[in-house]
């Protein structure tokens, strides 16, 4: 005979198991960017949106570089993350590796709506930014240095100067410095690269690592010229700074969303990853930060005011003047080479 | 007879023994837990990697960058203790005698700036040796120099501001040496006719040399595994251990190399301790008795 008590615990049993499976029902995933100003922006212009038109709830995380995480992760056989916003490299390389999920565009018709040069068999493109020649108009009042040969030249452009302590984006504009067109650039003759390097090494004071610091030595005069990116720059400039930047010759980088290979919620990730590159969501980015909309779709919407359009690193007539970084080089053999080859250089 | 009566006192001993192991356990498995088994599975890293391969270590011990870094730690740690060592002796002496509310006047001074992160000092430091810092500011207009001196983002700066963060580990042990060092000794050698330098050097200093050691091993040791300061100081030029291991991790995403890179400078703070421990008891450099 059933007592009031084991009644009331069948119930209470009941309703526990009605919670779990509710709380299931809604779905969700963890999504992973960079943090800062920039993942707040995301959360305003795409994460929010995405979430409430999806139904679903968005965990986030960050991390300033996924890549040792994601290996950990998928090595341990337990993803936690689902998915990742990061530089569009790390989604090639992982996908090679076997840590990433290859992708079925017709789930993603918003990705696959895409250009090809925009997207991979593992990611889409997410957010452009571009790595810019940048200078000090108090150094520069006119007559600024308007290219890399500029940037080699110490003799008509005197100053001190800044590059990024990395290989990516700084062969490409040894490379440019050298007579190489932007869009001749890959595969990059990594031989001549390195040889113009050594060319400008001696006037180079400071080899930055992480974007604030690119900043603080435009900001405190440190340096009258340095390759910067672009959103770094302009926040300085917007602060009151007398710092200006050029698109020629800029390097067009991207990161991308991928998913980790046996992700917990794939599914949801799938779904999300499509609503991520709607246009509409796209165009609000750069409302809410420097960055460009990966889908260039989103310039068609109407979101993105022309004034505002011209400012953006992937605006089409922006685009035209840059160099669009080959993630796919960069990822094979030969890029990795190149990547190793860099701490020799920098120690020598 | 004896053997078969238990001693009151070794049972009561045994029991504290009991006690203790039972008090120290919780920090022993913490230590087990947070040091030992990380650091037993960075060792496995870099040996093994779909099998048992040396091929880490062949590349630490030929490779050019490998060894520039290291060598380039040992000559900047070098410096710092060097440096630390200038400084930090006669203020230790002046502290120790002094009264005793000046002596806490001073260490306090000394170990003040423990109370600001690194990070901080070393951002303090850039806005000081910077080209339009205040240094380079001040000696403009004092129109000693026409052009900035480069003082900051090369080994320079980066020695300068890592002594600042290491000079309290030299003051304190070199300190809690002169401490026990009796003044009757010194008062002896004065009353013997020996001029005051001549009791320093021939007794208070040989006496104060474990204090040396235990101060210059501390600030060697601490030294060789700096990272932020080089990192934001050393202009991307100084790449100390510590950064290729992390450059190994973030940029080339060589796990294994980073862990060799990270043993053989694990091995080279054992090798010094080991050595420092045949002059003087460990005891004196970790706990500064």
């Amino acid at each position: 005979m059933m007592t009031k008590q084991s009644f009331g615990f069948g119930c209470a049993l009941l309703s526990a198991i009605g919670l779990v499976t509710s709380a299931s029902a809604a779905e969700q995933i963890t999504f992973v960017s960079q943090g800062g100003a920039y993942q707040e922006a995301q959360t305003v212009a795409i994460l929010d949106p995405s979430a409430k038109k999806l139904g679903i709830t968005i965990n986030q995380d960050s991390i300033p570089d996924a890549w040792p995480a994601i290996k950990t992760q998928v090595g341990s056989g337990k993803p936690i993350w689902d998915v990742v916003d990061t530089p569009t490299g790390n989604c090639l390389r992982g996908g090679e590796q076997g840590l990433i999920e290859k992708l079925d565009f017709s789930k993603i018709p918003n990705g696959g709506a895409m250009p090809e040069s925009y997207r991979s068999p593992y990611s889409v493109s997410y957010e452009f930014y571009s790595s810019v020649l940048s200078y000090s108009q108090k150094t520069f009042p006119k007559d600024a240095p308007n290219s890399w040969a500029d940037f080699w030249d110490v003799k008509k452009f005197p100053g001190r100067r800044a590059l990024r302590n990395h290989p990516f984006a700084t062969l490409e504009a040894a490379l440019m410095a050298d007579g190489v067109a932007p869009d001749k650039l890959y595969p990059l003759d990594v031989d001549r690269a390195f040889k113009k390097l050594e060319e400008i090494k001696p006037a180079i004071t400071v080899w930055w690592t992480s974007g604030a610091q690119s900043a603080q030595l435009l900001n405190d005069g440190e340096v009258d010229m340095e390759m910067a990116w672009n959103g770094r720059v302009s926040a300085v400039a917007k602060e009151g700074a007398k710092v200006a930047f050029t698109y020629n010759q800029g390097i067009l980088q991207s990161t991308s969303l991928c998913i980790l290979k046996g992700a917990p919620n794939l599914d949801t990730a799938v779904k999300f990853l499509n609503e991520a590159v709607d246009p509409v969501h796209q165009a609000n980015l750069p409302l809410q930060i420097d960055y460009g909309p990966g889908n260039p779709k989103a310039f068609e919407t109407n979101v993105i005011k022309p004034e505002r359009a011209a400012q953006l690193p992937s605006e089409p007539a922006n685009a035209a003047k840059q160099a669009l970084m080959s993630y796919a080089w960069w990822s094979s053999p030969a890029g990795e080479a190149a990547e190793k080859r860099w701490a020799s250089f920098m120690q020598k | 007879m004896a053997t078969s009566v238990p001693d009151p006192s070794q049972k009561h001993q045994r029991r504290e023994h009991g006690l203790m192991l039972a008090l120290v356990s919780p920090a022993l498995l913490v230590i087990l837990a947070l040091i030992v088994l990380p650091v037993g599975w960075l060792a496995w890293q870099s040996i093994y990697h779909d099998g048992f391969t040396l091929e880490n270590y062949r590349r630490v011990f030929t490779e050019d960058i490998y060894w520039r870094s290291f060598a380039l730690t040992f000559e900047i740690s070098l410096a710092v203790t060097v440096i630390a060592l200038l400084l930090g002796y006669p203020v230790a002496y002046l502290a120790n005698s002094v009264p005793k509310g000046w002596s806490i006047l001073i260490l306090s001074l000394v170990v003040l700036p423990f109370w600001t992160s690194v990070l901080v000092r070393a951002y303090a430091w850039l806005a000081l040796l910077q080209r339009t810092g205040v240094i380079n500011q001040f000696l403009r207009y004092l129109d000693v120099i026409s052009e900035p001196l480069a003082l900051v983002h090369n080994t320079f700066g980066t020695v300068v501001a890592t002594v600042h963060i290491l000079l309290p580990f030299m003051v304190l042990p070199l300190y809690a040496t002169m401490q026990k060092i009796p003044g009757d000794l010194m008062q002896a050698g004065a009353s013997l006719g020996a001029s005051p330098s001549l009791t320093f050097f021939r007794v208070f200093l040989p006496l104060s040399l474990p204090g040396v050691l235990a101060g210059c091993t501390m600030v060697f040791v601490l030294c060789l595994g700096f990272y932020i300061t080089p990192e934001l100081l050393g202009g991307g030029r100084t790449v100390m251990v510590s950064m290729l291991v992390s450059r190994n991790v973030e940029l080339y995403n060589q796990f294994g190399a980073a862990s060799a890179v990270a043993v053989v400078l694990l091995l080279g703070v054992l090798a010094i301790f080991f050595v420092v421990s045949r002059f003087i008891s460990l005891d004196r450099v970790l706990g500064q008795k």
